[in-house]
C-alpha cells in the first residue's frame, strides 16, 4: 500500500485502547480469512489472561479460538506445522518469557522451514506475546525479549507503541506469509489512541513512524516508550528542545532510511527500548545509523534500557530498572 | 525397499569418498518400516520424518535423482541444496521434512493433522520418530495435542534399538516404548518392524482410525539399523553377531522369499527388479555429479516470501559480482527448468 492510501484509510479513526485495537485486529482477519484461527493457553473461554481476546470464543466458537494445554512447545510446532499445510494459526503465547520453552520450535523449525527447504515452505503463523515489566510479575512474567527474535534470521518481529500501530501491525502480521511475532508490552494496554476503521488499514512490515518532529534530536523510542518519549518532548519543548520521536514500529525489518533521515537532520540519536542494553536491539539501531550517518553525527549516541538485571518485584526495586521517560529526557539532556 | 537400500548403500560409497559434504544417517535395515508406513497411506497423505530420512522420503514418493542431487548440493536437489540429507522435504509430495533436531517431527504432524481438521480434508499425517525421541518432551506434547483434539495424526516409532550410542533400555523406564501411548489414552502398538505387512497392516488400521475422527495411534516398529548412527561412526557400543541376528531376519530377504513361496514373485524376476534398481540409483548419482551448483547468491534467496532490504542487500551485491557470478548463472541457465512439478510424489491441494 502506499503512503497516500495508508492516509487515506486513517482518515476515519475512533478513539480505543490498545487492547480493543489488537482484539479488533483480530476480529477483522478471523472475520476476513477463515483460514484463520486463535490458539493459545486461555484465549477462548477465559477470554485470555490479559483479556485481549475476550468475547472472540462467544463470536467465532471453539474451533476458531482454540484453547490449547499449557504445552508450549507442542502448541508452537503444531502452529508451525499448521502453517506449512494450508491454514493461518494465530498463537498466543501468554508471556514472551514462555519462549523459553518453546525455542526449539521456533528456531529450528518455524525460522528455518522455508529456508531449509529451498523455498517450498509457506509459514503464514503470527505469534502474539507480552513483554515487559511494570506490574509487580517479576522475573519469569516481565521479561522483554524481542531482541532474540528479531536476531533471529527468519523470524520477522514487531512491537506496536500506539493502538493504531497495535491494529495495523497485528493484520499485517495475520496476512504476512512469513512467521511474524507481535510483541505487545502490557502496560500500554489501557492506552488510548485514534485508530482508522477501515478493515484493510494495514501497517507494512519495515515502516517507522514518525510520531512527532523535531530539529534537535532524534529519539527512537518503541512500545511503552513511544509514549513516554512524546511526553517527555513536549515538556523539553519548554526549554527550547525540539525532539523528534520516531516509533520503528517494526523491529525486522527495520526501517533504517526514516532512522538515518531524521538523524542527519538533528545530529543526535537516543534509542529508547525496554529490552536490556548489552548485545541488543540498541546496539543494532544504533549500528545502522553509524553505517549510513556517522558523519551527520553532533553528539555520542545515548541509550536507554534496562540494565542488565531480570526484573524484579518489589515496585521501587521494578521501577530502578525499568527504562521510562525521566531516563529519556536525561539521555536528552546529557547530549543537547 | 530395494531403492532405499540401493540409494543409502551408494550413499554411504559416494560420503565414504567424499563426494558428499556433512553428515549421512542411513536407514540400511530399517525399510520396512517407511515402506510399510506408507504403503498404508494416500498420495497426499503427510509425513513429518527424522534425520534418518532418505528411507521416509523414497517410499513417500520421492524421486531418487533429485535426493541425490540435494545429497551432493546442487541447484537441482529437493532443497535447491540447501538443505541437505538432513532437511530432503517436498511439501507438495507432503513430505515435510526429514528433520536434524530428534523428536520434532511429531509437532509437525500434529500441525498438519490440524490443518486436515481445520479444513475438513481427507488425509492424515504420520511422524515418524526414533525410540531416543521418545525421551522428548516435545513428542509427548505433540501426541497430548493430537490426542485432546482428536487430529488425525499417527506416531510411528522406529525402534532400531539404539539411541546414537546408548541402547534403548537405558534410556526408557518402559518395557516396549508403545506402553507410552497409555499416558495419552490412545492405542499404542508393538509391531515386528521387519515385516512390511505387518508395518502396513497396522499404519491402516491407525489411518481408518484417524479418519473415523477417533484421532492418534502409536505404533511402535522394532526394526534395526545395519549401519552405524552416522557414516564414520565406529560402534564402539555393539559387536557383529548382533547386527547378523538382525541381518537374518532381514526385512527385504523374508519378503523376497514370502513372495516367492507364494508364487507372486520368481527369482528371476527379482534379479531385473534389483538390476532396475541398481540402474535408476547409478543414473541418480550421475545426474547429482553433472548437475550444477547453486550460484553464491541463492543463498538469500528464499528466507522470506518477502525478502527484508537487510537481506537483499547482500543479495544484490552477490549477483553483481563478476567474478564468477555470471558464469554460473550462464551454466544454470542451461538445465532450466530447474522447477520441474514432475518430481512431486503427489498433488498439490
Amino acid at each position: 500500500m502506499t503512503a497516500q492510501a495508508e492516509r487515506e484509510l486513517e482518515t476515519e479513526t475512533e478513539t480505543m485502547t490498545v487492547r480493543e485495537a489488537v482484539r479488533q485486529a483480530l476480529r477483522e482477519e478471523l472475520e476476513r480469512d477463515e483460514d484463520v484461527y486463535l490458539m493459545g493457553e486461555d484465549v477462548g473461554l477465559f477470554g485470555g489472561v490479559l483479556e485481549v481476546t475476550s468475547g472472540l470464543y462467544d463470536e467465532f466458537g471453539a474451533e476458531r479460538v482454540r484453547d490449547t494445554p499449557i504445552s508450549e512447545a507442542g502448541f508452537m510446532g503444531a502452529a508451525t506445522g499448521a502453517a506449512a499445510t494450508g491454514t493461518r494459526p494465530v498463537v498466543e503465547l501468554m508471556f514472551s518469557d514462555f519462549a523459553g520453552v518453546s525455542m526449539e520450535q521456533i528456531m529450528n523449525q518455524m525460522a528455518k522451514m522455508r529456508y531449509m527447504f529451498g523455498g517450498k515452505a509457506e509459514m503464514p503463523v503470527t505469534v502474539r506475546t507480552t513483554e515487559g515489566g511494570g506490574m509487580g510479575a517479576a522475573s519469569q512474567h516481565s521479561g522483554t525479549i524481542h531482541t532474540w527474535i528479531a536476531h533471529f534470521p527468519g523470524l520477522k518481529a514487531v512491537a506496536p507503541g500506539t493502538a493504531a500501530s497495535a491494529k495495523g501491525l497485528t493484520k499485517a502480521a495475520i496476512r504476512s506469509n512469513d512467521p511474524v511475532f507481535v510483541f505487545e508490552n502490557k502496560m500500554i494496554y489501557e492506552q488510548e489512541g485514534a485508530v482508522p476503521t477501515d478493515e484493510e488499514f494495514t501497517i507494512p512490515l519495515g515502516e517507522a513512524a514518525v510520531e512527532r518532529e523535531g530539529e534537535d534530536v532524534t529519539v527512537v523510542a518503541t512500545q511503552r516508550l513511544v509514549g513516554e518519549s512524546l511526553q517527555t518532548a513536549e515538556s523539553l519543548a519548554e526549554t527550547g528542545v525540539e525532539a523528534e520521536v520516531i516509533d520503528p514500529r517494526s523491529l525486522y525489518p527495520l526501517d533504517t532510511e526514516t532512522i538515518v533521515e531524521s538523524v542527519r537532520k538533528t545530529g543526535r540519536l537516543i534509542v529508547a527500548d525496554e529490552s536490556p542494553l548489552s548485545y541488543g536491539t540498541h546496539a543494532e539501531i544504533i549500528a545502522r545509523v553509524q553505517e549510513e550517518a556517522f558523519f551527520s553525527l553532533d553528539a555520542p549516541i545515548q541509550r536507554v534500557g534496562t540494565p542488565d538485571t531480570h526484573m524484579p518485584f518489589s515496585t521501587p526495586l521494578e521501577q530502578e530498572v525499568l527504562p521510562d521517560g525521566d531516563d529519556v529526557r536525561e539521555a536528552i539532556e546529557r547530549v543537547t | 525397499m530395494l531403492t532405499i537400500r540401493a540409494f543409502d548403500t551408494e550413499a554411504g560409497d559416494r560420503f565414504a569418498d567424499g563426494e558428499i559434504p556433512g553428515f549421512v544417517h542411513l536407514y540400511i535395515g530399517e525399510e520396512a518400516v517407511g515402506v510399510g508406513t506408507c504403503a498404508a497411506l494416500e498420495d497426499d497423505d503427510y509425513i513429518a520424518s527424522t534425520h534418518r530420512g532418505h528411507g521416509h522420503c523414497i517410499a513417500k514418493g520421492l524421486d531418487p535423482k533429485y535426493m541425490m542431487a540435494e545429497l551432493y548440493g546442487r541447484a537441482e536437489g529437493y532443497c535447491n541444496g540447501k538443505g541437505g540429507s538432513m532437511h530432503i522435504a517436498d511439501v507438495d509430495a507432503g513430505m515435510l521434512g526429514a528433520n536434524g533436531i530428534v523428536g520434532a517431527g511429531p509437532p509437525m504432524a500434529t500441525g498438519a493433522a490440524l490443518s486436515i481438521d481445520y479444513q475438513d480434508r481427507d488425509q492424515v499425517a504420520v511422524g515418524f520418530l526414533g525410540d531416543g525421541a521418545v525421551a522428548q518432551g516435545q513428542v509427548h506434547e505433540a501426541i497430548n495435542l493430537a490426542a485432546t483434539w482428536d487430529l488425525p495424526a499417527i506416531f510411528v516409532v522406529e525402534n532400531n534399538h539404539y539411541g546414537e550410542g546408548t541402547p534403548v533400555e537405558k534410556q526408557h523406564n518402559v518395557d516396549n516404548l508403545s506402553d507410552t501411548a497409555q499416558a495419552h489414552d490412545i492405542p499404542g502398538l508393538t509391531v515386528d518392524g521387519m515385516d512390511i505387512t505387518a508395518v502396513a497392516e497396522a499404519v491402516g488400521e491407525a489411518r481408518a482410525r484417524a479418519r473415523a475422527g477417533d484421532g492418534p495411534t502409536l505404533v511402535e516398529a522394532e526394526t534395526y539399523r545395519y549401519r552405524g548412527h552416522y557414516e564414520g561412526d565406529e560402534e564402539p557400543y555393539r559387536d557383529d553377531d548382533e547386527i547378523e541376528r538382525w541381518q537374518d531376519r532381514d526385512a527385504i530377504d523374508s519378503f523376497k522369499r514370502r513372495l516367492i513361496d507364494r508364487g507372486e514373485l520368481t527369482a528371476e524376476e527379482f534379479d531385473d527388479l534389483e538390476r532396475e534398481v541398481e540402474a535408476e540409483i547409478e543414473a541418480a548419482v550421475e545426474f547429482a555429479q553433472n548437475a550444477d551448483p547453486p550460484a553464491p547468491h541463492e543463498a538469500y534467496d528464499d528466507m522470506f516470501a518477502e525478502t527484508p532490504p537487510e537481506i537483499e542487500r547482500f543479495a544484490t551485491a552477490a549477483r553483481t559480482t563478476t567474478d564468477g557470478g555470471e558464469r554460473i548463472e550462464e551454466s544454470r541457465s542451461s538445465s532450466e527448468p530447474r522447477s520441474d512439478g514432475g518430481r512431486s510424489g503427489g498433488e498439490r491441494r
